[in-house]
């Protein structure tokens, strides 16, 4: 603005922004790892946060999911949900893993197609996922379905592919190169990688602007030009996608891919995402919100195994921090209507 | 609570003010909404509300049903300090309301809806659905309002809902009514009807708050008014006592001298023109053209198809036959994407189901159309700078009142989420502009400045499109006016010859 009208009204309103709501995420994260620090030294006698190692696998175990999870952030945040992506996980362990085997296991699936370079495996995996995501965001965009339904067939049907490629046999041996995907840190980059193409997509390209508009009021996008068919589309081929890459890491770490894998990741990678500050309701929501969410949920898994916690209680408590989740978001946001 | 007290006020009450407003005071963070506010409503009396967007009337009704408390200052009801908390509280002390927005269940019967929470029961406590069938009868018999109780409030039209709001307002047989722009809906006809009505429930000794912008509405109804002005109380007078340019020099604190700003300007080209468009069932055979520079009116009664001939136009249900030629040249109109790209723009009649992001910022809200056009595009990356000039350019120019753009729009007032929606379509710079209701529910001072907005853009060789239910808006702004009755077009006005009058007959046949 070129002059500073004296005039409050006629004073140009500027484009300013407030503090990120990621701040608010990142102090609960923050204060969550502390109550475990101090429930270390009373209850364990060391220091949860000064183990590093700890830490390591922690990231380490909520990286694959976190990968689904950053596509399911942007499928929420246009207004719908994806209930396929565990399923995704496990057929495309298994068609990827099928594709990957090595020439030294003598009963490899396809015998004729072992030593594969790791390209094909990856490919095929990936275009795999792309075509259920293609079946889910079709049948939500032009049929009219529900994405909660139209992702639950998919869920199901994908389980079921899965069991069905093999007969239910578990698919092992696979070449080093594609092993090497799971590696030490490799999901962790992975998943950095894919955090950060996606976090500058979301906030800095058309995709991004229409996938909030789309959730904030989908008609109204329509109105405005954008194809929002189109557009859903895209979103749940690149959640289904990331699921699938997902489903590679997973067998390549394991090196073996069984038809069970991936099973309820769906729930955990939407846990991220909501713990994240992703509105369920859509058009609000963030990459990075969604990543502290992932850490948060790392956290506090890590934080109970670390206090001898029973895995049984550990579910249990897993699902009350989901629904918290839930209630804080719907707090915030009646907090925004009464202003009005 | 004032149990009992409540629906028997009437009679039993002496006082001279059935509802009192003392003093109230109301902060919001970073704003004052109500600075020591008063408003005295009498007993069979239409007390008019007035005041422009943001002034602080409908933060006032919120207190008064029980949706904020006031940090100061309280609310009298026949004499006695109320304490509400919740919209049941008030409704039980006797105060009915009908909000600007509708509150209906579409998936429920009209008699449903009437009586939800309240229904009758038989003996077993199950809902007797004859005796409420009955009553919504009664009630509608009482009004004069022809709706089959059994019918799905789904498939009503917005005025024929708006008529089952006022019914279930009145079924509370409240002693005070609150009306927050009852008309900003519903034709004229319609209108009239609801004057009926309240001039019925006036005589029967029922106090009526009227907020509207309509200055006509008010001159006919209301006996006394109040004005607000930026959440203060500027003045209580008798209707009878004030002139049109009174109230406004009031409500503005200025003097607004020309309400429709309509300047002759050189029309061009013709660059639309529609022949036989017919969509199944909602219009049949519409043809007229637009030319550059011109401002087409389009005149007639809610639900005679004007808002779907633009909504055809622009691709939003696109039309079964007939066709559309732009620059002479015949086009698929298949999507508002395919609109956009031939220089069309679009502001819809429901700012809230078709408008706004109301839970985006401002920013958010302006940008979407740009950037679906692809003008601000780099490789699909948006050049956010550019864009946010362009959002501070627009916003300045309409006077866009909001802190800043990051606001959420949902805080903003609806005449100024009007003028965000405005400056969406003006970033696209479109040769062809349809205003759907371009000024509903916005106050005098936004209305002039749009109008001579439009104006402007004519003057700029933009044709413009636009359809109102003021006939003052249609008469004033137009070059020609295009009046539709049930589907068809019924006739053309030019500016000279067109009046109310003309005009009404030919929408209402």
């Amino acid at each position: 603005m070129t002059s500073q009208d004296a005039n409050f009204e006629r004073a140009a309103p500027k484009a300013h922004r407030k503090m990120p709501a990621e701040v608010n995420i990142l102090l609960v994260l923050l204060g969550i790892a502390l109550v475990f620090e101090v429930l270390g030294w009373i209850f364990q006698g060391q220091s949860f946060l000064g183990n590093f190692g700890r830490l390591k696998i922690m990231i380490l175990q909520v990286s694959v999911i976190g990968i689904i999870a950053v596509g399911v952030t942007q499928v929420i945040i246009s207004g719908g949900i994806d209930l396929s992506s565990g399923s995704v996980v496990g057929a495309v362990a298994m068609v990827s893993m099928s594709f990957a085997q090595s020439s030294e296991y003598a009963r490899a699936v396809y015998p004729s197609l072992t030593d594969m370079p790791v390209i094909v495996p990856v490919a095929i995996g990936l275009l795999c996922g792309a075509a259920a995501g293609f079946v889910n965001g079709w049948l939500i965009a032009y049929t009219k379905i529900p994405p909660f339904i139209a992702t639950l067939g998919m869920m199901v049907t994908a389980r079921g592919f899965a069991k069905w490629y093999t007969k239910g046999q578990p698919i092992s041996f696979p070449t080093e190169s594609y092993a090497a995907l799971g590696q030490g840190m490799m999901p962790v980059f992975i998943f950095l990688i894919v955090a950060a193409i996606f976090h500058v997509a979301m906030k800095y390209t058309r995709y991004g602007k229409f996938t909030y508009a789309i959730g904030a009021n989908a008609q109204a996008a329509r109105v405005s030009g954008i194809n929002v068919e189109k557009h859903l589309v895209k979103l749940y081929i690149v959640a289904a996608t990331l699921a699938a890459l997902a489903g590679i890491v997973v067998a390549a770490r394991g090196q073996t891919a069984q038809a069970g894998m991936g099973t309820m990741y769906e729930l955990d990678a939407i846990a991220m995402a909501v713990i994240g500050g992703t509105s369920l309701t859509g058009g609000r929501g963030s990459i990075i919100g969604t990543s502290i969410g992932m850490v948060i949920f790392g956290v506090i898994i890590s934080g109970f195994t670390f206090l001898r916690l029973d895995a049984y209680y550990q579910e249990m408590i897993k699902g009350v921090i989901i629904v918290v989740a839930v209630i804080v978001d719907t707090y915030r946001q009646q907090k925004r209507g009464k202003k009005s | 609570m004032l149990d009992g007290q409540g629906a028997n006020a009437r009679g039993v009450f002496e006082g001279e003010f059935i509802l009192e407003v003392d003093n109230v005071r109301k902060e919001f963070p970073g704003v004052v909404a109500l600075d020591d506010v008063q408003l005295k409503i009498r007993p069979g009396s239409v007390h008019a509300l007035m005041g422009e967007n943001g002034a602080g009337k409908s933060t006032l009704m919120k207190i008064i049903a029980g949706v904020y408390n006031p940090d100061r200052g309280e609310v009298r009801f026949a004499g006695r300090k109320l304490d509400i908390r919740t919209p049941l509280d008030a409704l039980n002390s006797g105060i009915a309301m009908i909000h600007q927005e509708l509150n209906l269940m579409n998936t429920m019967t009209v008699a449903e809806n009437i009586w939800i929470g309240r229904e009758p029961k038989n003996g077993l406590g199950l809902i007797n659905h004859g005796e409420m069938a009955r009553m919504t009868q009664a009630l509608f018999d009482d009004l004069n309002i022809r709706l089959d109780p059994a019918g799905m409030v789904g498939d009503l039209t917005v005025a024929q809902k708006q008529m089952v709001e006022i019914a279930k307002a009145v079924s509370f047989h409240s002693d005070v009514l609150i009306m927050d722009e009852p008309t900003s809906a519903i034709t004229e006809t319609e209108v009239e009807h609801l004057f009926r009505i309240i001039r019925d429930l006036r005589a029967k000794g029922v106090g009526i708050v009227y907020i509207t912008h309509k200055m006509n509405e008010l001159f006919e109804i209301a006996d006394e008014l109040t004005v607000f002005r930026d959440g203060k109380y500027i003045a209580t007078v008798d209707a009878k006592d004030v002139t049109r340019d009174d109230i406004i020099k009031m409500m503005v604190g200025r003097e607004i001298t020309d309400m429709f700003p309509k300047v002759d300007c050189p029309i061009g080209e013709t660059i639309l023109e529609v022949k036989n468009l017919t969509l199944d069932g909602v219009f049949e055979d519409v043809s007229f053209t637009l030319r550059r520079g011109e401002i087409l009116g389009v005149a007639g009664l809610v639900g005679s198809g004007r808002s779907n001939v633009a909504e055809a136009i622009f691709g939003v249900v696109p039309a079964s036959s007939g066709q559309i030629l732009v620059d002479g040249k015949s086009v698929q109109v298949t999507a508002p994407s395919v609109a956009m790209s031939l220089g069309m723009g679009f502001l819809t009649e429901d700012r809230k189901e078709t408008g706004c992001f109301l839970n985006l910022d401002c920013i958010e809200n302006i940008q979407v159309a740009l950037l679906s056009s692809g003008r601000v595009d780099n490789r699909g990356f948006v050049n956010q700078r550019e864009v946010n000039r362009l959002a501070e350019e627009y916003s300045a120019k309409l006077r866009v009142k909001t802190p800043n753009l990051a606001e959420t729009v949902a805080n903003l007032s609806g005449g100024n989420q009007q003028k965000l929606l405005i400056a969406r379509w003006l970033l696209t710079e479109p040769r062809i502009l349809i205003l759907d209701e371009p000024t509903r529910g916005i106050d005098v001072g936004a209305k002039s400045e749009i109008h001579r907005l439009i104006t402007q853009l004519a003057g700029q060789g933009v044709a413009v499109l636009m359809i109102s239910s003021e006939l003052p808006e249609v008469l004033g702004m137009s070059d020609r006016i295009m009046v539709m009755h049930e589907g068809h077009v019924s006739g053309f006005l030019d500016r000279a010859e067109a009046d109310q009058v003309r005009v009404m007959e030919l929408a209402a046949k």
